[in-house]
């Protein structure tokens, strides 16, 4: 009797176990040999999106550069929860001068390495959304215009989570934070034009920008070994949710991150030297409410009376994202 | 091979010289005139293997220097004034990780009111950064006092200021001798990190340091501080026997033998203050010089043994601690404290001179030298304040709140003759 082909399919989610692919076709992670960066041990909240973006995405970085690289991180919850003296969850070369330099310095190591003939060495630069849409923003165009040869990832977790939960430059707006506080007639972030480092950085016609989610790791990892085939700067955006700071359940990062791009609120795509190349299209279109209402971030949304205005606002964000970027087509 | 050149192409050709393999800028007066020098000299291959990096601003400049030293190349970058002052958060961080970058700084004052000119206020107000601070008299020392610094920087795994006066130094044109480049290379051999950025044995650098150990690792640095006034003068030592002239160390003495009044003061109005001692020396007045060409750190012991047998010691400096007076003299002061033992120490005044480029004339200094030997010199004296005009501002703010902007003001009765 001939074997039956078995498929095994998860449940509650779109995405096929690794087991049932290729090794070749495996992830990083699904490695025993993966490199482990960042190893266990650090000090970061239960549930923290910045540590599982971050171990992925500088796993897949060193698996690309066949474990010779340099990684510089900017002062904040990253550098502050591996690295607390004599410890270190680090287990790769790295260097961490100050908040706003991060690129700068990786700069200086791209620059010391071509000048000794090392250019097999390659050089990843990182730091949280304050640490690079804000402080670290002269020194990272300027890492942009001037084409160096590093990666440079931003963890976005959409406000200052190391200082306690302040606005930044990449907060969303009617988001609660302590400086922006759920108070007032309108309570929380005010609506504004934003910051959008990833189309500011394609708008250097950099080789390389893409976004990412923690909710999609294997589009994660896909996306940082695309970025090492590549040399000059490059730059990834990861969302990587905050339960600290979006006040949401510890068990709920990866949901959280992955209604974001559903909503369409957070646009995952890539592009090369200036132009868009690929968009990850929305699954299973879901409205902004889905996401919103799971974060304490935005409860005074939900209050009585709810504040439909301001969801109607933010929900015309998401329609535009979508439109913008084309990540929904009603199909079949 | 002597040349006749600017001071600032002096210092590009005295830094080639030194093989630094990154160097990173930011353009600023009076500095730029080196960075200028530098860059060409790498564009047209004669400084290989060496990556020149356009950045962005001053605090980039010494970022990129940051990670650049860290990753084990040699290091070196230039700036002044707002551009020292824009780099503070990347110097006190250069200084902790004790990254060997060597750094020109062309003085110059720091503004309100904008002023591009020659004065000390820069590199006094980062003197506590953990960098060593050089400072240089003339050109050719400026020239040595670069290579020196290279190799006073990477033994002590600390950064090093080269302080030579803006204007006065870096756009003069001079005869400098500049050694051959084999001379320069058997001086200072290729630099050999600490502690450095390598994939094959990867080390966490730059970790958060809590109570239990900050103070500690601050004390470390205060002791290579301290080791760094032995190697400074075995440095300058060493370097006088293998080119033939002495240039940088602690101190520098001038006809101090039997000077009743000594003179302190730093930089290039050292030119003009050891004519006027000479002069004065010629009318029988017990006068002599001291320069202090390391300030940080500050010689205590070697200005102490200067200052042994003074009646008067005088500190000429070109910065001014708003509210409070000198800077080098509170060093200076600091040393003469422990004098007790030896007998009572000589009086002590400061002078504030030279402000924001203000020329300190040798009619000026035999006048201040003057009143010194007469004992007639306050603690603490402006050298040629215009007091008429001090005097008509004050009135105008005691008669209006609404009086205008001071500068202006000022401007405004020096144009008008004060009518």
């Amino acid at each position: 009797m001939p074997a039956q082909q078995i498929k095994f399919y998860q449940t509650g989610s779109l995405v096929v176990g690794n087991r049932l692919l290729d090794p070749d076709k495996r992830t990083v992670q699904a490695d025993t040999h993966r490199p482990n960066a960042l190893t266990s041990g650090h000090r970061a909240c239960q549930g923290c999106g910045e540590a599982l973006g971050a171990r992925y995405a500088v796993d897949a970085a060193i698996r690309a550069a066949e474990g010779r690289m340099v990684v510089v991180n900017a002062t904040g919850c990253l550098e502050v929860f591996s690295t607390p003296y004599p410890e270190t969850s680090w287990q790769v070369a790295w260097i961490h001068s100050l908040f706003g330099n991060a690129p700068a310095v990786a700069t200086g190591v791209a620059a010391a390495l071509k000048a000794k003939g090392r250019t097999d060495v390659r050089v990843v630069g990182q730091g949280g959304d304050g640490g690079t849409v804000d402080i670290g923003f002269a020194c990272l165009s300027g890492m942009f215009e001037r084409n160096d040869d590093v990666l440079y990832i931003c963890y976005d977790n959409q406000a200052y989570m190391n200082t306690g939960v302040q606005r930044s430059g990449a907060t969303p707006p009617a988001a609660r934070t302590m400086t922006t506080q759920a108070v007032g007639d309108e309570p929380g972030n005010p609506f504004g034009q934003g910051k959008n480092v990833p189309l500011i950085a394609m708008a250097h016609e950099i080789p390389y920008v893409a976004t990412a989610t923690v909710a999609d790791l294997r589009d994660l990892e896909y996306k940082v070994r695309r970025a090492m085939e590549f040399r000059g700067a490059r730059y990834l955006h990861v969302l990587v949710p905050c339960p600290l700071g979006w006040a949401t359940a510890s068990c709920d990062t990866i949901k959280v991150a992955r209604l974001a791009k559903e909503s369409g609120l957070f646009p995952v795509f890539e592009a090369e030297s200036g132009e868009i190349t690929s968009v990850s299209p929305i699954r299973r279109r879901v409205p902004v409410e889905e996401y919103l209402k799971i974060q304490g971030r935005y409860a005074h949304l939900f209050g009585d009376p709810p504040r439909t205005d301001v969801i109607a606002a933010i929900q015309a964000m998401a329609d535009r994202n979508i439109r913008r970027f084309r990540l929904w087509t009603e199909v079949d | 091979m002597l040349r006749q050149m600017e001071g600032s192409q002096a210092v590009a050709e005295s830094v080639a010289m030194c093989r630094p393999e990154v160097i990173c800028a930011y353009p600023i007066s009076p500095q730029t005139h080196i960075v200028e020098g530098l860059s060409r000299l790498v564009k047209s291959g004669r400084l290989t293997p060496c990556e020149y990096v356009n950045v962005e601003s001053e605090f980039a400049a010494l970022s990129a220097c940051i990670g650049a030293s860290a990753a084990g190349a040699r290091t070196y970058t230039a700036t002044s004034s707002q551009g020292l002052l824009y780099m503070a958060e990347a110097l006190y961080n250069a200084g902790g990780l004790g990254l060997p970058i060597v750094m020109t700084v062309a003085n110059r004052a720091i503004g309100a009111p904008i002023n591009i000119w020659n004065d000390h206020s820069d590199a006094m107000s980062q003197r506590d950064s953990g960098w060593l601070q050089l400072y240089a008299e003339d050109n050719q020392e400026a020239l040595d006092l670069h290579i020196q610094a290279f190799r006073i920087a990477e033994e002590l795994s600390l950064p090093v200021m080269v302080c030579m006066d803006g204007f006065v130094l870096t756009h003069a044109y001079e005869r400098v001798d500049l050694p051959a480049p084999e001379r320069v290379h058997a001086f200072l051999p290729p630099y050999e990190p600490r502690q450095v950025l390598d994939p094959d044995d990867p080390a966490s650098i730059g970790a958060m340091v809590g109570p239990e150990a900050f103070t500690e690792v601050r004390y470390l640095a205060h002791l290579r501080h301290l080791r760094a006034l032995d190697l400074i003068p075995a440095v300058a030592d060493e370097f006088a026997a293998a080119f033939g002239r002495g240039s940088g160390g602690l101190v520098g003495h001038y006809r101090l033998d039997d000077a009743e009044t000594v003179v302190v003061a730093m930089g290039s109005v050292l030119g003009t203050i050891k004519d006027v001692v000479d002069e004065r020396r010629e009318h029988g007045e017990r006068v002599g010089a001291l320069a202090i060409k390391t300030f940080r750190p500050f010689p205590f012991a070697a200005v102490r043994r200067a200052l042994r047998g003074a009646r008067r010691v005088v500190v000429i400096e070109r910065t001014l601690a708003v509210g409070v007076g000198g800077v080098v003299a509170d060093n200076v002061r600091g040393a003469l404290d422990t004098m007790a033992p030896e007998g009572p120490a000589p009086y002590l005044a400061t002078v504030i001179a030279g402000l924001g480029g203000r020329p300190i004339t040798k009619a000026s200094l035999h006048d201040l030298f003057a009143r010194a030997a007469a004992d007639l010199l306050e603690p603490l004296t402006f050298l040629d304040l215009r007091h008429d005009l001090i005097e008509r501002e004050l009135r105008r703010e005691r008669a209006a709140r609404r009086s205008g902007a001071s500068a202006e003001n000022l401007l405004r009765d020096l144009a008008t003759g004060g009518v």
